[in-house]
């Protein structure tokens, strides 16, 4: 990725030795570590599922055994979750939301480095358990008491609760950063109504983040206690209670997906506009039924436990709060749809993915719905029928939304285009590749296949439906492999990248291609959600008190006045690290716990003492040669 | 009551297209497994809501897809087209009516769901229930009925049309007691005890499945139903409780093997409670929680080594003699 550096030279974004990355501060190529690493697991937790899939590719077939079987899909779910899906939308509110507000930074630059180093030991921690005699294998959702020493005597639930605990810190400290720099770092004129849809899906993000992570974490310090130290908070045979891990799970979980699928619905949100050449329809709405699904979110976590034998009114109110996020979540489809209706549709490959993702989100939302009716629930659950569902969502609603996000600030980011041959390829691939996969599995649950089962007998009418789900996943996988060929050619020799290739609207497109290391040369003034819109094409309805000169002008080439960046340091990957000692050391000993421990306080230390302007920090600008 | 409610709320239409569905599902296979094909009370009131949600969301799906690829389709750039089209921004009374629609037909779809809930808990319509304790073991099923004193594993009878209540728990982790054509699934919790109810409406044999994540053979936790006309269930109950005492050569390598450590067999003293109940055992359709026909040769490949006849058997390998086995297999299938 480090090639992409623009033939013009202008800049320096991505030059640099590895030691620039290793102390970077720069939110944009903390966004690119964070896509790099993204993308990279992504690789392998689709490996995982092509292994799934060739083992359920036909009845009593014997590639993996049972034990291997439960490892990959409990690290397929808990990769594609924490180590692909969430950090692919960090990496885009990392490089794009600055861009967007008209900020210089986020408000924490070297917290943001210390969210990606944390995110990345964890990440690491949690794959060498493959390597140490078991990964995982009680599922992504890990419930007690199967997590329980007793009953899971190895070390994978360990490097399991150890490195989501980090990985939580992570996203907590990113939860922070980005609340505060979108409330506090926008540009004049940018008001909360005037901020692009993503921006917009990633504050609501990272609230859910904030009260949702702790939860969990309060989770996994129980299941850590009692795995570690010998609490029974989830043994029952010592009076704890199981079921309390589902509740503190799913109070988590739940908030969770809307975590995973927000973020689409915001790419999508910028996405169409764009390419309908029209403004969102609707764009109030669409921007408070956001609002309105992360907070019923939070109460609606027991249909996840519909089999638990709750009892009908504790199943009537979490159905009808279910029921509930369908009104917000259908009045953002239609929107979406009405952003369509009566533009000039031109189809690029971003249009494509986005039009993808909310025709196949319709189709997960509406299964989804299906399941909030516990009646309909009890035969659903823990069936193929929720796997077809939950990958509608995350792989047609998530992944689809995330590639249109890809392909459309890819020119940004890099400053090479990708090809659009290539990239409908993939495209159509992908698309009929998962309807392939996951289609047939509605009907594997509808006639009984329960989940997370490594091998069923023939003749159960099973056999032919998993064949096909296999087929299409390697469709897709063949779809994957396309657009990592893409992106390979197009850092080598794609064509260089206007600043504003796709006549969009907002600020990220008023600045060369990839941007400058200080972003913007001089602060924006914004009077429109369409800044640059309204500078180009004049004012129109909505902005009609405004002028065309109140749009906010391309960037000029050069700061017209001196600016200041903050310098590199060592020391936000220095405490990271120590959190990664931290936890290797919970399995191998107190010598190594006290080691992490001893660098995570020095590094925080020298960071909170370190000043964020040094002697030689990076200076543009006409009094440039005085700074340094 | 509940059949008569299926007839007045699901449309004569949807009624015949369903089982298309369920064929289509099925593959075209009957398959004894779909949730389609109910055989209690309790499964044919969850179609209910099932087929009134099905058919609600395919037409939502058909309309809302239809209009996204219509307005892909019809207002996709052309020669000619102005520079921009026309800036819209909303529409106040379309947002109104977009919001109103779905919550008009949330409310439709929320009236059989709670009808549905309130009647499938709590008490069952039958005064005088058969109680069945079902406890959920790594990896098979103990049924166990104590009004007849009688226990068996991984194969439950039932009589038609008297109302099963069973009682779940489990001794180890949670699993999930699931049989599709009788109804939902419910958990079976270790440390507490939860119900579910259903009334067989037709004689037959019906497999079901643990749906919860148990451990290393959760897809091997297995077993079938098995619903018999009441006289023959009777039949089936009493020749259970009236099982003469085994063969005694081979209850003798039954003992000295260790079985009884972990297994019982009513009548004898071997009461091990590890292990499933083997009493009636040669009357079992299949070993090993349902995935084995019940034959001398895998059962003898089961006494050889059950950990690679189902992978993490808690069973341990009793490093048996071939002529012990041939003894132990006779003896287990007089059972």
């Amino acid at each position: 990725m480090t090639s992409a550096a623009p033939a013009a030279g202008v800049h320096s974004l991505y030059g640099g030795g590895i030691a620039s990355w290793l102390t970077t501060v720069d939110h944009k190529r903390v966004g690119v570590l964070y896509g790099v690493t993204a993308l990279f697991y992504f690789v392998v937790g689709g490996i995982e599922a092509l292994i799934i899939r060739l083992q359920l590719a036909a009845p009593e077939s014997t590639l993996v055994g049972a034990d291997t079987f439960n490892q990959l899909f409990t690290m397929h779910g808990t990769t594609m979750v924490f180590l692909v899906l969430m950090p692919l939308a960090a990496a885009m509110f990392n490089y794009l939301v600055p861009l967007m507000i008209g900020a210089r930074d986020v408000a924490f630059p070297r917290l943001n480095a210390f969210s990606y180093w944390t995110f990345l030991f964890g990440s690491i921690l949690l794959n060498v358990s493959f390597f140490t005699g078991g990964a995982p294998d009680a599922g992504w959702f890990g419930y007690a008491n199967l997590t329980s020493e007793q009953y899971n005597p190895g070390m994978g639930i360990d490097f399991w609760l150890l490195s989501l605990q980090i990985m939580g810190i992570a996203s907590i400290a990113a939860g922070v950063n980005f609340t505060v720099t979108i409330l506090n770092m926008r540009a004049p004129g940018m008001s909360l109504m005037r901020m692009p849809l993503f921006v917009w899906m990633t504050l609501v993000v990272q609230v859910l983040i904030l009260l949702a992570f702790p939860v969990i974490t309060v989770g996994l310090v129980f299941l850590m206690f009692d795995r570690f130290f010998g609490t029974h908070f989830y043994i029952p045979a010592a009076g704890g209670t199981p079921i309390l891990w589902q509740h503190l799970f799913w109070i988590f979980g739940h908030p969770e997906v809307y975590i995973l699928i927000l973020p689409s619905f915001g790419i999508v949100s910028d996405v169409l506009p764009t390419f309908a050449r029209k403004p969102l329809f609707g764009r109030p709405f669409v921007i408070f039924s956001g609002l309105a699904i992360g907070f019923l979110g939070f109460g609606v976590w027991s249909h996840h436990m519909f089999t638990t034998g709750m009892g009908p009114i504790a199943d009537t109110a979490f159905a009808l709060g279910t029921f509930l996020i369908a009104i917000p979540t259908g009045v953002k489809i239609f929107n979406w749809i009405g952003t369509i209706w009566g533009g000039h549709v031109v189809f690029r490959t971003p249009l494509y993915f986005a039009v993808g993702m909310v025709s196949m989100f319709i189709i997960g939302g509406l299964s989804g719905i299906m399941h909030a009716s516990p009646p309909v629930d009890w035969q659903q659950h823990d069936s193929y029928f929720v796997v077809a569902h939950l990958h509608y969502v995350f792989f047609g609603g998530t992944v689809m939304g995330l590639f249109a996000g890809i392909y459309y600030w890819w020119p940004k980011v890099t400053g090479r285009m990708l090809s659009e041959r290539l990239g409908k390829a993939h495209f159509w691939l992908t698309m009929i590749g998962m309807n392939v996969t996951f289609f047939p599995m509605h009907f594997l649950g509808m006639d009984g296949m329960p989940r997370r089962i490594y091998t069923y007998a023939a003749g159960m009418g099973w056999d032919q439906w998993n064949l096909v789900a296999t087929i299409g996943a390697f469709v897709i996988a063949l779809g994957m492999l396309l657009f990592y060929v893409n992106a390979v050619r197009s850092l080598r020799s794609g064509p260089p990248a206007p600043a504003d290739p796709w006549d969009a609207a907002t600020l990220e497109w008023s600045m060369s291609s990839p941007p400058p290391e200080y972003n913007f040369a001089v602060v924006p003034e914004v009077h429109s959600a369409r800044p640059l819109w309204l500078y180009k094409y004049g004012p129109t309805r909505d902005t009609s008190t405004h002028t065309r000169e109140e749009g906010t002008p391309s960037q000029p080439d050069a700061p017209p006045a001196r600016i200041d960046l903050p310098s590199p340091s060592w020391w936000p990957l220095l405490a990271a690290a120590g959190m990664g000692v931290m936890g290797s050391g919970a399995l191998i000993g107190l010598p190594v716990v006290l080691l992490g421990a001893g660098l995570l306080v020095t590094g925080v230390f020298l960071w909170a003492f370190q000043p964020l302007e040094r002697p030689g920090h990076p200076v543009f600008g006409p009094a440039s040669s005085e700074g340094r | 009551m509940p059949r008569p409610a299926v007839r007045r709320r699901v449309p004569a239409l949807v009624r015949a297209l369903l089982p298309a569905f369920a064929l289509l599902a099925a593959g075209c296979a009957e398959t004894g497994w779909s949730t389609f094909e109910p055989a209690s009370d309790v499964a044919r009131m969850i179609l209910v809501p099932y087929s009134d949600l099905l058919w609600w969301t395919i037409g939502i799906f058909v309309v809302v897809e239809a209009t996204l690829l219509f307005a892909l389709w019809r207002y996709r750039r052309r020669e000619g087209d102005p520079d921009v089209p026309e800036q819209v921004h909303g529409h106040t009374f379309v947002e109104i009516g977009w919001t109103i629609a779905p919550a008009v037909v949330l409310f439709f779809i929320a009236i059989p769901t709670i009808r549905t809930i309130f009647a499938t808990q709590g008490d069952p319509p039958q005064r005088d229930p058969l109680e069945i304790v079902v406890t959920g073991h790594q990896w098979w099923w103990e049924f166990e009925y104590p009004e007849m004193g009688i226990t068996t594993a991984n194969e439950l009878h039932l009589p038609r049309g008297r109302t099963a209540r069973l009682t779940l728990t489990s001794v180890d982790v949670i699993h999930s007691f699931w049989v599709p054509r009788m109804g939902g699934k419910r958990d079976l919790n270790p440390g507490s005890e939860n119900t579910l109810w259903f009334t067989p409406d037709s004689v037959g044999e019906y497999h079901g499945h643990c749906a919860e994540l148990c451990g290393t053979s959760h897809a091997n936790m297995r077993f079938r139903v098995f619903v018999h006309e009441p006289a023959d269930f009777a039949a089936w109950a009493d020749g259970l409780a009236a099982k003469a005492a085994p063969d005694s050569a081979g209850f003798h390598a039954f003992l000295i093997s260790g079985c009884a450590a972990c297994h019982a067999i009513a009548g004898t003293p071997a009461q091990g409670r590890l292990g499933p109940e083997l009493t009636g055992f040669g009357d079992r359709t299949t070993i090993a929680a349902g995935i084995y026909p019940n034959e001398p040769d895998l059962l003898a490949g089961w006494l050889r080594s059950p950990d690679s006849m189902k992978p993490g058997a808690l069973m341990p390998d009793l490093n048996l003699t071939e002529e012990r086995i041939r003894e132990l297999v006779a003896f287990l299938e007089g059972l």
